[in-house]
């Protein structure tokens, strides 16, 4: 039987032991077996030195049982790595980070408390996925959309948790959480906002209830386990439709990004968008290939000309009432025409609800929030796992330009052909600034996933050096990115800590979880 | 792909290693129909967005739809449900229990020729 670190076979025995006793002896996993289910599938360090393997794992069912499994593994001192659906793939899935560490898989806890389509919000417990939210959404035929993210199998409340994000207004996934209950390490039930309030009729419908708001000290943190989440929704809007702008310069790129930039600050955009340089779609053809290759900007630009193909795109998505949007498409094509040669074109137009036919017409419905795994059909198909790095840079079109030639050079590194253009990742927003996506393959081969580890190490550096940020990563890479928010000689991570050892003096609660470790492990972190 | 090619000779040894069926048991194909809709369905399923029955389809697998084949075995069922095969990742026994996985087995191998 596999330990954790620093914890005897026969305290871990008395552990196991009294974890069955709380949740059921089928709950508790020890065996290899099962302990390779919790692997991470996509490990960037997939069957090399390092990759962390979970001693066990434990799956509780009900606050009460975590406030035992908790007071257990306070008394034998047993690190726990939470998760909730544990498919949080491309990030570390359901493995911990630090090996050895029992997993505390939330996934049983899998109930919709409520929906509730007058005021727009769920209240969910860990477990449920976002198949498992639409499914009883539309079971009851309520009047709300949830926003899922790409793919749906993971969990509202752990995807919320890591800030990820999804593709309709409801996009920015922290922003819409709405009252929490979190057990504490030492067992404390403790709710959130107006959650604090006995008999509160306005837990999911104001946030911040009375003194500080400590909500977002749960996210992408190691401080608690979240048993609760409120989230708002989105009334089912009445239709939807989407425009693409082309401009033909190279130069047209900073003008373009300042209109939407303003487009989005004032809301007339909500919902995810992306820059893209068409040029790198265009069929496959010499010529532009020699382009590509030369990086001359001038022969681009000649050549999309020619072809009719813009030198970059930027896609607008408008949701509401059908005629609020089309003013929306239009006010946002009035701004574009400031740039010469700008060109537009007509989208997607749905109107809401659609039926079960146009459903299954449509390849990618997470636009429309309905949850999907078509991304895999995307970055599965060279690959067995995928890994994002994802630097938060300015709304600007300088800073993009600056970004594409750091990734141009990542590009080929990787040893891919074609240019500029051909590597071009994509640019999503979020809050007012953009977040690059780029995708890195995880393949079952460890020299490969080693070259791979070392390039997003490398770019970790390139981007802190230039003012970026990353917003989520792989565990791999926690405590390197946690490393580049360093203002005032780490003074911020000095904050974490110090709330940890609060909290957690044991450090029972996912040790090294975006670089946060407790006292004890603080000079021994992977 | 070590990988894929390690499947696909574990695939011949289990399919050649599978005992003889018991007669379907038509409430466990049920529950497992019930199963395979909520956990295989969207990736395997039919329609577009279905990467594993695309991902199965550009490996020449035909049909490339789970519910259509009749080839398919319970122990190899299993296997690639809790080890994961290319970019299908591991499902835990909180997500399919064992008793969810016999009935996907039940309901998957429900056209077989016996």
């Amino acid at each position: 039987m596999r330990t954790p670190p620093g914890v005897s076979a026969s305290d871990f025995a008395a552990a196991i032991e009294q974890f069955e006793k709380v949740v059921g002896k089928e709950w508790v996993f020890t065996s290899d077996e099962d302990i390779d289910t919790y692997r991470d599938a996509y490990s960037p360090l997939w069957h090399d030195e390092g990759e962390p393997i979970p001693s066990g794992a434990v799956a509780p069912d009900g606050v009460e049982q975590i406030q035992a499994v908790l007071g257990i593994a306070n008394r034998y001192k047993i690190p726990l790595w939470t998760v909730s659906t544990g498919k949080n793939l491309g990030y570390g899935g359901s493995a911990p980070l630090l090996s050895g560490s029992v997993v505390l898989d939330l996934k049983r806890m899998n109930r919709v408390l409520e929906v509730n389509d007058k005021n727009h919000y769920a209240l969910v417990e860990p477990g449920v996925s976002y198949f498992d939210l639409y499914r009883y959404i539309r079971e009851r035929n309520l009047k709300v959309w949830i926003d899922p993210p790409d793919p749906g199998w993971g969990s509202p409340v752990g995807n919320s948790l890591e800030r990820g994000g999804g593709r309709t207004p409801m996009r920015d996934h922290f922003g819409a959480v709405c009252g929490m209950e979190v057990v504490l390490a030492n067992g404390e039930v403790v709710r959130t906002g107006m959650g604090a309030l006995p008999g509160s009729k306005t837990w999911q419908q104001y946030k911040y209830g009375f003194g500080p708001y400590v909500d977002g000290m749960f996210s992408q943190s190691n401080f608690g386990v979240v048993t609760k989440m409120g989230i708002w929704l989105l009334p089912e809007p009445e239709a939807y439709l989407s425009g693409t702008v082309m401009v033909p310069r190279h130069d047209d790129l900073s003008p373009m990004v300042e209109i939407f930039a303003n487009l989005v600050a004032s809301g007339t955009v909500q919902a995810t968008t992306q820059v893209a340089t068409p040029l790198a779609y265009a069929p496959a053809d010499p010529e532009l290939t020699a382009l590509r290759a030369s990086g001359s900007i001038k022969g681009l630009e000649e050549y999309g000309a020619r072809k009719n193909i813009a030198y970059w795109s930027i896609s607008l998505p408008f949701y509401g009432p059908s005629k609020v949007i089309a003013a929306q498409w239009e006010y946002a094509k009035g701004k574009f025409s400031a740039i010469q040669g700008v060109r537009f074109q007509d989208g997607e137009s749905h109107r809401f609800p659609l039926s079960a036919d146009e459903v299954a017409k449509i390849a990618d419905p997470v636009p429309f929030g309905i949850p999907s795994l078509q991304m895999f059909s995307v970055i599965g198909r060279n690959a067995v796992g995928h890994l994002g790095f994802a630097p938060i840079i300015p709304m600007t079109g300088e800073a993009v330009l600056e970004a594409q030639q750091v990734f141009e050079k990542v590009y080929k590194d990787l040893g891919s052909p074609g240019g500029a253009a051909a590597s071009f990742p994509l640019f999503w927003y979020f809050g007012r600034a953009f977040v690059i996506i780029y995708l890195f393959p995880i393949v079952h081969d460890v020299e490969k996933n080693r070259q791979t580890r070392a390039i997003y190490r490398r770019l970790i550096k390139e981007s802190a050096a230039r003012g970026w940020g990353e917003y989520r990563t792989h565990t791999t890479f926690m405590g390197d990115i946690a490393a580049t928010y360093s203002f005032n000689n780490h003074a911020l991570l000095h904050l974490h800590e110090t709330i940890k050892d609060a909290l957690d003096p044991n450090g029972i609660l996912s040790p090294g979880k975006n670089g946060i470790w407790p006292k004890g492990m603080r000079k021994t972190k992977a | 792909m070590k990988n894929a090619r390690a499947f696909l000779l574990l695939l011949c040894g289990v399919t050649l290693a599978a005992p003889a069926f018991a007669a379907p048991d038509e409430s466990q194909i049920d529950r497992g129909h019930r199963v395979y809709d909520k956990w295989c369905f969207p990736c395997h399923g039919t329609g577009v967005g279905k990467p594993g029955t695309e991902s199965l389809a550009a490996r020449g697998q035909k049909p490339a739809v789970l519910e259509e084949r009749t080839d398919l075995t319970a122990p190899l069922i299993k296997i690639f449900v809790r080890h994961g095969v290319l970019f299908m990742p591991t499902f835990r026994k909180t997500e399919i229990s064992d008793a969810d996985l016999d009935a996907i087995a039940a309901y998957l191998t429900r056209n077989n020729k016996h």
